[in-house]
């Protein structure tokens, strides 16, 4: 058991000052503004929470809400199954795991805006290899700056490349420690493949799972990178997603305003979903 | 063959097409890009390279990005050991709330702090250097080096500590000569981990810089979008960035499933 | 319930094995009796896990075959061999309720809902866990993990053989007798044939009527806890049970007398054979401190509570004694004697004396 010892803040100190410098700073920056008005030369005027309840009827913040969600949800949908089926067909033991561990990570360790370059060098129509493939060979109409339904496909199956190998690495990982012997008492029990997976690998799997549920929202959700390189947006606005529109505000328009509201409901809607996917995964245990 | 290999197989096969355009386009001169379509390069050419290693902008990138990421992995795991220990170990006040609160910050989008940050910043005069984004990226890397060590050290007897104290060691010995060995492998995937968000990030590390400490990322971005159709330079310059991460990998692949699992499972 | 036939059974975990030391089973020939205790005894590597493996199919032997009541079930997979094992940790299933568990073998089985409720119940009282049935199986105490692991094999009244593969290993000393008292009680109630599998002789002589001792991938001896303790057929039996272990000292053959340093010592009867490394064997029990006869110092006398050992030494080779009272102090000057009837002679590590009647 833990020891109490109140001493011990002195070796959490470092790390609350770092954070806290990087934290706190900026989000009281970020609420400070999001009260007040300003007309350049640093003259501010006290707007209470209009900001606030400008941004919540608004329907641009409403569309790109909605096309954040739909983008985490498809995220979601196709990474977690597609991220344990490959984790279970991985080999367990011999010289293939270190090398299929290692190609996979690797998508994860390109920068972000060069995944957007290498995804928009990769499906440019008649000369990237994927959208020659669609266009010319296929005979598909596919073009990501016209279209927002190739525009879609695009950004959905980039992430998916990015993003699935985090899901079947820890997956993997949770896959490895399970005993021979359950597969051993399974297989002594009649048990169906479905079966050892439904009540020996997923139970298993739980908390990698949720780990893996919680980062992938959450950097989902938080995409700004690759998209907006790829798409910066378009085409229109067809994928705008919330930090895009976010920066578009911030940046673009300079509404220091109505940016800053925008980030406080934001980092709310993202620690609030969160929390409930938190809880939801992990509400069997607390019984 | 069993009839399952084919899953990874065809799972790493579609990971590797878009890094084998990228790479392929880079051996390619921009007549032969803008010409058509090639599955191969049909004038093999070194020339983007060159141009990358010949220009102080294009190398320099590189050397900042690899000095800002270096210095956050050391400052976040440095930071990160001591934290964590104290989580693993022992009982304060306020240590569920605080380390609750440390894992807020990896759900802040980076987003929102792109202009308080260019505003921190340079209020504190450390604009356009590689401190700067050193420290920033702290903000998501140290919060996830506590986890990722917590989570290994919570995996090592209470009994190991005791044992060095009634051996005579004082904390900072037992700490440097026995704990750290212990627990190197968290220390590797948890250093490993830092590497790679730091080295990904480009929102902030734009925002933080100009010239002096400005990211390969970055030099990147302002060739697509002024240089216009350098496709070429463009993809040379990014298959440069997955061999420092690949070369990580590589030193750490023995410890990736167990660091996905952080030690926990 | 089955007669289980072991025969010519060879394993080894290499693909190509060439030598005798490349087998991790050496040519094991055996018949386990329907009904029977048996308890597989023997250091940890020798090959009792890997016997057990074959016999519940989830390893294919490399050579021979496996009979279930004269029935061939070598190729047969593990679930349709209707035979249970519990392993060494705890092998349940977290998300399910304990009765969840026990019906587990009995659903994947296709056998009606009623019946199923029957045997549940049925074993639960048997292994006193009624008021768990409904609590989530993850929440179980160790050794309340291992009863229920236990019932899942118990639940199915097909079985030919449950199997125990060092069932106890992670369950408090405290609890253990507890667990394996239930044990022995279970196999008189439900009259299956069980093979225990342990590297503690204690569990292996109190659960078992049969105790196979096993050695680097061969079986030494079979027989009653008694017969291995009073007549071990080899030396490393002698050796690794009783505690302490047996006395195994170097001897000469001359002529028909048995010399250990020089002392001739009478053996129970005839001895069989000649050549090879002779030892005499002879438990600690059945050495007594006496007026004349071998030689010896005391280097070492510890109390162990009824009795005390005493260590000797006979010129550099040490002897242990098991005596009621020891009345002698360290370095004392003594005489052995071993009583004839349990003192053997072995010959390359096998018996060589015969019993005289």
């Amino acid at each position: 058991m833990k020891t109490e010892n109140q001493r011990a803040w002195f070796f959490v100190l470092p790390v609350l000052l770092l954070v806290a410098f990087n934290a706190l700073v900026p989000i009281m920056t970020v609420v400070n503004y999001s009260v007040q008005e300003t007309f350049g030369n640093n003259v501010f005027f006290w707007q209470g929470l209009d900001w606030f309840e400008q941004i919540l009827r608004s329907d641009r913040f409403h569309a790109a809400l909605g096309r954040q969600f739909l983008f985490t949800f498809l995220i979601l949908i196709i990474e977690i199954p597609l991220g344990i089926i490959v984790a279970l067909a991985m080999p367990r033991k011999g010289m293939w795991v270190p090398v299929c561990l290692v190609t996979m990570a690797l998508p994860m360790l390109i920068p972000w805006n060069v995944v957007g370059s290498m995804w928009n060098i990769f499906t440019l129509p008649n000369i990237g290899l994927l959208g020659y493939f669609m266009n010319d060979v296929l005979g598909v109409n596919y073009d990501m700056t016209q279209q927002p339904i190739s525009a879609w496909i695009t950004i959905v199956v980039m992430d998916v490349w990015h993003w699935t190998s985090l899901v079947v690495l820890l997956s993997y990982a949770g896959l490895v420690s399970i005993p021979d012997a359950y597969y051993q008492a399974a297989k002594i029990d009649g048990a169906s493949p479905w079966k050892v997976f439904r009540y020996i690998q997923l139970p298993k799997m739980k908390t990698v799972l949720t780990i893996a549920v919680l980062l992938r929202f959450m950097d989902s959700f938080n995409i700004y990178t690759e998209p907006f390189v790829l798409t910066g947006g378009g085409p229109g606005n067809s994928t705008t997603l919330l930090s895009i529109d976010l920066v578009k505000i911030a940046l673009g328009q300079f509404d220091l305003g109505p940016a800053a509201a925008m980030s406080l409901i934001y980092f709310a809607i993202t620690l609030l979903v969160s929390w409930l996917f938190y809880t939801l995964m992990t509400k069997d245990d607390a019984q | 063959m069993k009839k399952r290999s084919l899953i990874p197989i065809l799972y790493i096969a579609f990971l590797l097409l878009p890094i084998y355009w990228l790479v392929a386009m880079s051996f390619k001169t921009t007549q032969e890009i803008l010409g058509g379509f090639s599955l191969f390069p049909q004038t093999f050419t070194l020339e983007n390279y060159r141009v990358i290693f010949t220009d102080p902008t294009w190398y320099w990138g590189y050397i900042n990005s690899i000095i800002y990421v270096s210095l956050n992995t050391v400052i976040s795991v440095a930071v990160a050991l001591p934290a964590a220990y104290a989580f693993s170990r022992y009982r304060f006040l306020g240590d569920k709330q605080l380390f609750f609160w440390l894992l807020t910050n990896r759900m802040a989008p980076a987003a929102v702090f792109a202009l308080p940050f260019f505003q921190l910043y340079s209020s504190v005069g450390l604009f356009d250097t590689h401190l700067a984004v050193a420290l920033a990226h702290c903000l998501f890397n140290i919060p996830l080096a506590v986890w990722i060590l917590e989570g290994f050290m919570g995996g090592v007897p209470k009994e190991l500590d005791e044992t060095a104290y009634v051996d005579g060691y004082s904390f900072p010995r037992f700490f440097l000569t026995i704990f750290l060995p212990t627990i190197k492998a968290g220390v590797g995937v948890a250093a490993f981990f830092c590497f790679m968000f730091s080295w990904v990030e480009l929102l902030l590390a734009k925002t933080l810089t100009a010239v002096e400490a400005k990211p390969i990322a970055a030099t990147m971005t302002k060739t697509a979008s002024s240089a216009g159709y350098e496709l070429g330079l463009l993809a040379a310059a990014g298959t440069l960035t997955i061999i420092p991460g690949a070369i990580v990998i590589y030193f750490v692949r023995n410890y990736i499933a167990k660091g996905f699992a952080l030690g926990r499972v | 319930m089955a007669k289980i036939t072991l025969s010519d059974l060879r394993h080894s975990y290499l693909p190509n094995p060439s030598g005798p030391e490349d087998y991790a089973l050496k040519e094991i020939d055996l018949d386990w009796e329907d009904g029977g205790a048996y308890a597989l005894l023997g250091p940890s590597g020798c090959g009792k896990s890997t016997l057990l493996n074959i016999i519940s199919g989830l390893l294919q032997p490399s050579e021979g075959r496996i009979l279930f009541d004269g029935k061939d079930v070598t190729d047969l997979p593990p679930d349709q061999r209707n035979i249970a094992q519990v392993f060494q940790f705890p092998v349940i299933y977290d998300t399910m309720t304990v009765r969840d568990n026990l019906a587990f073998p009995l659903r994947n089985r296709g056998v009606a809902e009623t019946r199923i409720n029957e045997r549940v119940s049925e074993i639960a009282t048997m292994l006193e866990v009624e008021e768990m049935l409904d609590i989530r199986a993850s929440h179980l105490t160790p050794d309340n993990k291992q009863k229920i692991s236990m019932g899942r094999g118990l639940v199915r009244d097909d079985v030919n053989v449950v199997m125990f593969d060092e069932p106890l290993t992670v369950i408090d000393p405290h609890l253990k007798w507890k667990l394996r008292s239930k044990l022995k009680e279970l196999h008189q109630r439900v009259r299956a044939t069980m093979i225990y599998v342990t590297h503690d002789q204690t569990e292996a002589l109190t659960f078992a009527d049969q105790v196979v001792v096993m050695q680097d991938g061969e079986i030494v001896q079979i027989g009653t806890p008694v017969e291995l303790f009073e007549r071990p057929q080899h030396t490393f039996v002698g050796h690794f049970i009783g505690s302490p272990g047996m006395n195994i000292l170097p001897a000469e053959q001359d002529q028909g007398i048995i010399r250990f340093h020089g002392e001739a010592v009478a053996i129970e009867g005839a001895v069989t054979g000649e050549g090879g490394k002779t030892e005499l064997g002879v438990r600690p029990e059945f050495v007594t401190l006496a007026e004349a006869g071998i030689p010896a110092r005391v280097r070492k006398v510890s109390d162990v509570g009824r009795h005390a050992v005493i260590e000797t030494v006979v010129g550099d080779t040490p002897v242990r004694a098991v005596v009621d009272d020891a009345d002698v102090e360290q370095g004392a000057e003594v005489h052995l004697a071993f009583r004839p009837d349990q003192t053997r002679l072995y010959r390359d590590g096998w018996i060589s004396s015969e019993v005289s009647s």
